[in-house]
């Protein structure tokens, strides 16, 4: 395979006719806004495009090919046939401001997706229009602080939020003119709960949880949390990230929540990792309900209506040009609808099956594991820090050299409490097979630590590109090719 | 084994404190915490004469593999902050108790520097959590 492959600008010397998008000058444009330069277009031929972008397809890691213990938070698989039907002509020829009768199949698809959604978190009404996770914790926290002023409650400013969270809780929390209040995780991975009850008082607006959390356990004291919060007058929010692990178990209502968000982008199959696209759908409870982002499809004398800022005075507001990423919310109704009630139980089976058991085949190859007290939601924590003690081998020199050996690595480094971690989510999908070879995998690199150091700390030795400068890359980061041909004048 | 000089006052949070001639406290993260971050690719100090109580995230200090708050562990103000650290945050990684300072601070209570971790209480906590 080649391992190289250069920017197709670069394909210089070829004889081809440039392409050109308009060969006559459309009629109607002035004069003045008629470009001079001649468009600067990529000189290939129809070959070398095919050839190019078929190489770096092969150069990519993907999961159609290899092991991805990233999980759900990045990519798990996604069934083809929820994007061949969110492809339907008719759905991507669809205009957003056509009118509500030339869309009524499309919006049906919204609707029931609202009403799928209501029953996996029990909550009283969806909102789809959030376009990402983080937006969809943007329209909670904001519906939070809505609701509090509503009442005249305006000085409860305060979230909590675990230290173990993700960075855009806190972020969501500042952003909506919040003040963050950390609160500890106890040795055993559950909340600190006398912590808790430390903070809670008249300013609490609301904790932001994640449950499972992402350490990976689920929080046995969730009642107990739930009932301090409301006590103060506080409301719980849900977090849906770890939400793979619960599909149809346990609904989030039922953990006492009063919002939830959803990445319908990781649990409810769209290709996503590196950016997009994403669908952070939100729930809430009766409380809140006035307060949902717009617009939300609603069915009125037979037939699907958009209800707007008209319908809903009290709306936060718009969180999208029109109502969210069209394509992932299809993608999420035909998964939902394929697997219905049982098949979404069966990805929360595997889901924890496929994490138990590579959890306790690492614990008895004498990994050390970050809890080893507690079961496994869908995802599991692994501390290397005595292999880096005894060898100075980090987990980013396993998840390198895991590269190697035809494997993904997981995520490394996070939650940031847990020394030299790897945050390890095999997904459902996986057979055990698979999981097998990725202990094995592990083993191996673990006696070469120990024998052959240099074999881990200089990994990757078979990828396209090395080992790459994170340092560099954060600092100065190189994201514009410049050497594109100066366009010649007409 | 991580440095800890013995001139110094540490805390839980991991960052070390200096009590200088004229009063003011130089602040900085500790050998520990620059080995537990990596390499550092973006510093944020404070500006001279900020204050804050203690507890408050007074800096940020970003790595390839995390960003962490720096809190203020004695309620002050600023009086200066390294200016090195904007184009040079490696200096932390290089010599945090030299040139990697962070800030240095007019104490309103230079007297609790006193009930902070010597040297050898702060080597125990961060080997007991290595256990």
């Amino acid at each position: 395979m080649t391992m190289t492959e250069p920017i197709i600008f670069e394909y210089r010397g070829s004889r081809r006719q440039p392409f050109t998008p308009l060969s006559e000058v459309p009629a109607n444009l002035p004069e003045d806004a008629l470009r001079q330069d001649q468009l600067l277009m990529p000189q290939v031929s129809e070959l070398q495009v095919v050839r190019h972008y078929t190489r770096l397809s092969q150069l990519n890691y993907s999961i159609d090919t290899n092991f991805y213990p990233l999980g759900s938070c990045t990519m798990k698989y996604n069934p083809r046939i929820c994007n061949r039907l969110a492809m339907l002509p008719g759905f991507l020829a669809r205009h957003p401001l056509a009118p509500e009768e030339q869309g009524q199949g499309f919006m049906q698809c919204l609707f029931e997706l609202q009403q799928m959604l209501q029953q996996v978190t029990g909550m009283a009404e969806v909102s789809l229009t959030p376009m990402a996770g983080a937006q969809g914790e943007l329209a909670g926290v904001a519906m939070i602080r809505a609701y509090h002023l509503s009442r005249g409650d305006g000085d409860r400013r305060q979230i909590i939020v675990p230290d173990a969270a993700h960075g855009t809780n806190p972020a969501t929390a500042t952003m909506c003119g919040c003040e963050v209040v950390e609160v500890a995780t106890r040795p055993d991975g559950d909340l600190d709960l006398d912590a808790l009850r430390t903070i809670l008082g008249p300013k609490t607006a609301g904790i932001m949880l994640t449950n499972p959390s992402t350490l990976g356990v689920f929080e046995r004291q969730i009642e107990a949390i739930a009932a301090a919060v409301h006590d103060v007058g506080g409301l719980l929010y849900y977090d849906g990230a770890n939400l793979n692990a619960i599909l149809g178990k346990i609904l989030p209502v039922d953990m006492g929540f009063d919002v939830v968000h959803v990445n319908l982008h990781k649990t409810f199959s769209t290709p996503h990792g590196g950016g997009g696209p994403g669908s952070g759908a939100v729930g809430v409870g009766e409380r809140l309900r006035p307060y949902l982002p717009v617009p939300i499809v609603e069915r009125r004398d037979g037939a699907y209506v958009w209800a707007d800022e008209s319908d809903r005075p009290q709306t936060i507001g718009r969180l999208s040009t029109y109502m969210g990423n069209a394509g992932v919310l299809l993608r999420a109704y035909v998964y939902l609808r394929m697997l219905g009630d049982e098949g979404m139980q069966r990805v929360a089976d595997f889901a924890t099956l496929n994490a138990n058991y590579l959890m306790t085949c690492l614990a008895e190859a004498d990994f050390e594991l970050a809890f080893p007290e507690r079961r496994a939601s869908h995802e599991f924590i692994v501390t290397l820090k005595k292999v880096t003690r005894d060898t100075g081998v980090k987990a980013m020199d396993f998840a390198k050299a895991l590269l190697d050996r035809g494997m993904h690595a997981p995520t490394t480094y996070f939650p940031l409490m847990v020394p030299e971690c790897l945050l390890i989510e095999p997904t459902e999908t996986e057979s055990k097979q698979v999981l097998d070879a990725f202990v094995a995998s592990l083993v191996e690199l673990r006696e070469l630590a120990y024998s052959d150091p240099q074999q881990l700390t200089t990994a990757p030795h078979s990828t396209p590109v090395r080992r790459l400068d994170d340092v560099r890359a954060a600092k100065h980061p190189d994201l514009a090719w410049r050497g594109a041909p100066k366009p010649t004048s007409k | 084994m991580i440095e800890a000089p013995d001139n110094l006052k540490y805390t839980e949070a991991h960052e070390w404190l200096r009590l200088e001639d004229d009063g003011t406290v130089t602040l900085g993260i500790t050998d520990h915490a620059q080995q537990a971050l990596g390499e550092l690719v973006f510093v944020d100090v404070p500006d001279a004469g900020d204050s804050f109580e203690v507890g408050d995230a007074c800096a940020v200090v970003e790595s390839v593999k995390a960003a962490s708050d720096v809190y203020c562990p004695l309620a002050g103000t600023v009086t200066e902050a390294n200016p090195a650290l904007g184009d040079q945050p490696e200096l932390i990684n290089s010599g945090p108790y030299v040139e990697g300072w962070i800030l240095r601070l007019e104490p309103q209570n230079p007297e609790y520097l006193e009930d902070m971790l010597d040297a050898e209480a702060y080597q125990q906590l961060v080997a007991g959590a290595e256990d």
